[in-house]
């Protein structure tokens, strides 16, 4: 995964609350293999109606090419599926922007470099509605913590742990590898003081 | 030495270290993988690495368990293997189709004592909270962080604020756990506990069995909150004794010793502090497309009319896809099936207050009945409650998440109302355009004897409630 401290797109606006996870992808795509992309998936059942026909009025089939999407309070709740950030990421969404957000998604968003922006009500709102207008360019930049929409700023909140993160690309698993000698301390601790923490269990089946 | 809350002892007892932006590195003692970790092992092998502690990973098939005949389809076969052929090749154990112990993976740790106080208990499934009911730190994690586990043995987690939530007060007869967590998700709204840790403490929660403490904690997520967590007491250790995994002889006596200092403090102070009376809940169902849109049985279906403008349009948008007109009286909702199932409420207790509700009686609309695992099945069988579910016309299948989460086939179909003893009512998480309403296991049982949403408590009148 890449960093990266701005980035200027096309902004979308979904105009709802409880954007689940089972909305942003339907369960019955899951077994698909991440190879083949994610994007088709998104919103599937509010994009697509039952015969597979595009719903021209759903807002992600007007526009081309958003990578910014505006949405309302509690976007990602529900399933700990990081398939709902990959059909988000696949589709081509860098950044999505709400009042709030479900915190498993949120962490699994940022694992996949795409931004969870915590907006107020009232500053997610005035974005949806300068949207309606004609130039939908949205520029965000993760060093000034802000989201630009024409004579609009806002300013949004992340986590800074999280924040670091999305602008270093950072890769956990290395990154703790690193501090093996402390986890190895720990391990030995527990088995010592809790033997009951590690099983004598059966081996493998 | 401060008080401390139960979070802040577990916290401390998992941390290997804190960084100094907050982020702090977690040894996992127990990693629970379902079919749904294939994005998690393809990571790791892509990288050459492989499972870090097998020992201490464990594999159950459960979301794409079939309940009747075989896989429904190649997909899900494949679905299945890969997580069979990744435990084996990795070490792992693995709960499969063929193990007398299969089950939905939050029904399975606890049984098979694998979930013990003081631990720290990872899965890919935001349910993991479940486990928090035998106070021990536990979360549902995404595939990277699932992968990270796999690799590491450790997770990195910004510890949360703590927050209680104080039940007093008794419950009424009909009314239980399932009707107390909907109370307060429709109190404080969906994601009214993002960002904390739950603590359910009271007189009231202690005289909870802990399978209904597993209802309570696993719902915590539909409140936003990623750990539910009640402090261990004599309950849990009842519970847990001469279970497979637990320890036992002298080790069992240091655990107890060691597992009765966790309860948080006398004095402790937690960041968010709520009240609930118990005596207040009447049995609770939900009407819209989120758990926070539930009311009491007794209630009528909200008016977008007579709602705040902000609220207006949801309550729309949600009465629309459920087919349910403003103002409707709750009651008068008829459905078209019902299905008793999920790591919420397909414990044996949870069979029981079902059957109690259907015995000698006929339900009016079809239904699955799917137990939580095998051990439930079979317990549930020595006891009979099988025949009293067949007796009333309701299919009895076998164990796996199911029509909770439809991955394995048994979905409701497009349009059809199903009462659900399941956790989410989201658009089309039974199926597509599927309807759910959320409920006890006593609740749907009654749903399914008139036919239609009902107060199970006159139903109840003369017979003992278990
Ligand atoms: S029963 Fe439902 S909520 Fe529970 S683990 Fe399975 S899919 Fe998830």
């Amino acid at each position: 995964m890449s960093g990266w401290t701005t980035h200027t797109g096309t902004g979308v606006a979904l105009d709802r609350d409880n954007i689940d996870t089972d909305q942003l992808i339907p369960a019955r795509f899951m077994s698909t293999p991440r190879s083949e992309g994610y994007g088709r998936f998104l919103l599937h059942d509010l994009r697509y109606d039952a015969e597979g026909r595009e719903r021209p009025e759903f807002a992600l089939n007007r526009v081309t090419g958003p990578s910014v999407l505006i949405a309302g309070r509690n976007f990602g709740s529900g399933s700990s599926r990081e398939a709902a950030v990959y059909a988000l990421v696949d589709f081509g969404i860098r950044v999505v922007v709400a009042p709030s957000f479900g915190d498993i998604f949120a962490s699994n968003a940022v694992n996949n470099g795409l931004l969870p922006a915590r907006v107020d009500a009232a500053a997610a709102a005035g974005l949806a509605a300068r949207l309606a207008g004609a130039d939908a360019t949205v520029q965000v930049s993760l060093e000034d913590l802000t989201v630009s929409l024409g004579d609009l700023t806002v300013p949004f909140e992340i986590d800074a742990v999280w924040r670091e993160k999305l602008i270093n690309g950072w890769d956990d698993i290395d990154l703790t590898r690193t501090h093996a000698g402390a986890i190895a301390a720990h391990r030995a601790a527990r088995a010592r003081h809790q033997p009951w923490a590690i099983p004598r269990g059966e081996a493998a089946r | 030495m401060t008080a401390r809350t139960m979070l802040d002892k577990l916290w401390d007892g998992s941390e290997i270290l804190r960084r100094e932006d907050g982020a702090s590195l977690m040894w996992v003692d127990r990693h629970l993988v379902h079919e749904g970790s294939h994005h998690a092992f393809a990571k790791i092998t892509e990288r050459g690495l492989t499972v870090a502690e097998p020992g201490l990973t464990y594999g159950v098939v459960d979301h794409y368990a079939p309940t009747a005949g075989g896989p429904g389809s190649p997909a899900i076969a494949r679905m299945i293997e890969t997580l069979e052929r990744n435990a084996k090749a990795h070490g792992i154990t693995c709960f499969g189709l063929d193990d007398p112990r299969q089950g939905i993976v939050h029904v399975i740790g606890p049984e098979q004592g694998l979930t013990l106080p003081g631990l720290m208990i990872n899965c890919g499934d935001s349910h993991t909270s479940t486990h928090g009911a035998f106070g021990a730190l536990a979360f549902g994690i995404g595939a990277t962080e699932v992968a990270h586990v796999l690799a590491t043995q450790t997770v990195w987690q910004k510890k949360p604020a703590a927050m209680r939530i104080t039940v007093t007060g008794r419950l009424g007869p009909g009314v239980g756990a399932k009707d107390l967590a909907l109370a307060w998700i429709a109190r404080l709204g969906a994601d009214g506990a993002r960002g904390h840790a739950i603590e359910y403490a009271g007189a009231t929660v202690q005289s909870l069995s802990m399978e209904a403490r597993m209802t309570l904690c696993n719902l915590s997520i539909e409140g936003g909150a990623r750990f539910g967590m009640i402090a261990p007491d004599d309950v849990t250790f009842d519970y847990l004794k001469g279970r497979p995994f637990a320890p036992s002889g002298d080790d069992w006596d240091r655990a107890v010793d060691a597992w009765s200092a966790l309860p948080s403090d006398a004095d402790a102070r937690f960041s968010r502090d709520i009240t609930i009376d118990a005596a207040e809940i009447a049995p609770i169902v939900t009407w819209g497309t989120s758990p926070e849109d539930a009311l009491p049985v007794t209630a009528t279906v909200p008016d977008p009319g007579r709602a705040p403008a902000e609220a207006a349009a949801r309550i729309r948008a949600a009465l629309d896809y459920m087919g349910l007109s403003p103002g409707q009286r709750i009651s008068d909702i008829a459905i078209d099936q019902v299905f008793i199932g999920s790591c919420t409420n397909a414990r044996i207790e949870d069979l029981r207050a079902a059957a109690a509700v259907l015995a000698g009686r006929r339900a009016k609309v079809p239904g699955l009945v799917s137990p939580g695992s095998r051990q439930v099945k079979a317990q549930a069988e020595a006891e009979g409650l099988d025949r009293i579910f067949t007796e009333a016309g309701l299919d009895w299948v076998g164990a796996g998440c199911s029509m909770c989460v439809a991955m394995n086939g048994d979905t409701v179909a497009p349009g059809k109302r199903c009462a659900s003893t399941t956790n989410r009512n989201f658009r089309g998480r039974q199926g597509r355009d599927s309807r759910t309403h959320l409920m006890s296991p006593a609740m749907v049982a009654a749903a399914a004897v008139t036919g239609h949403l009902t107060d199970v408590r006159p139903l109840l009148e003369g017979r003992a409630a278990s």
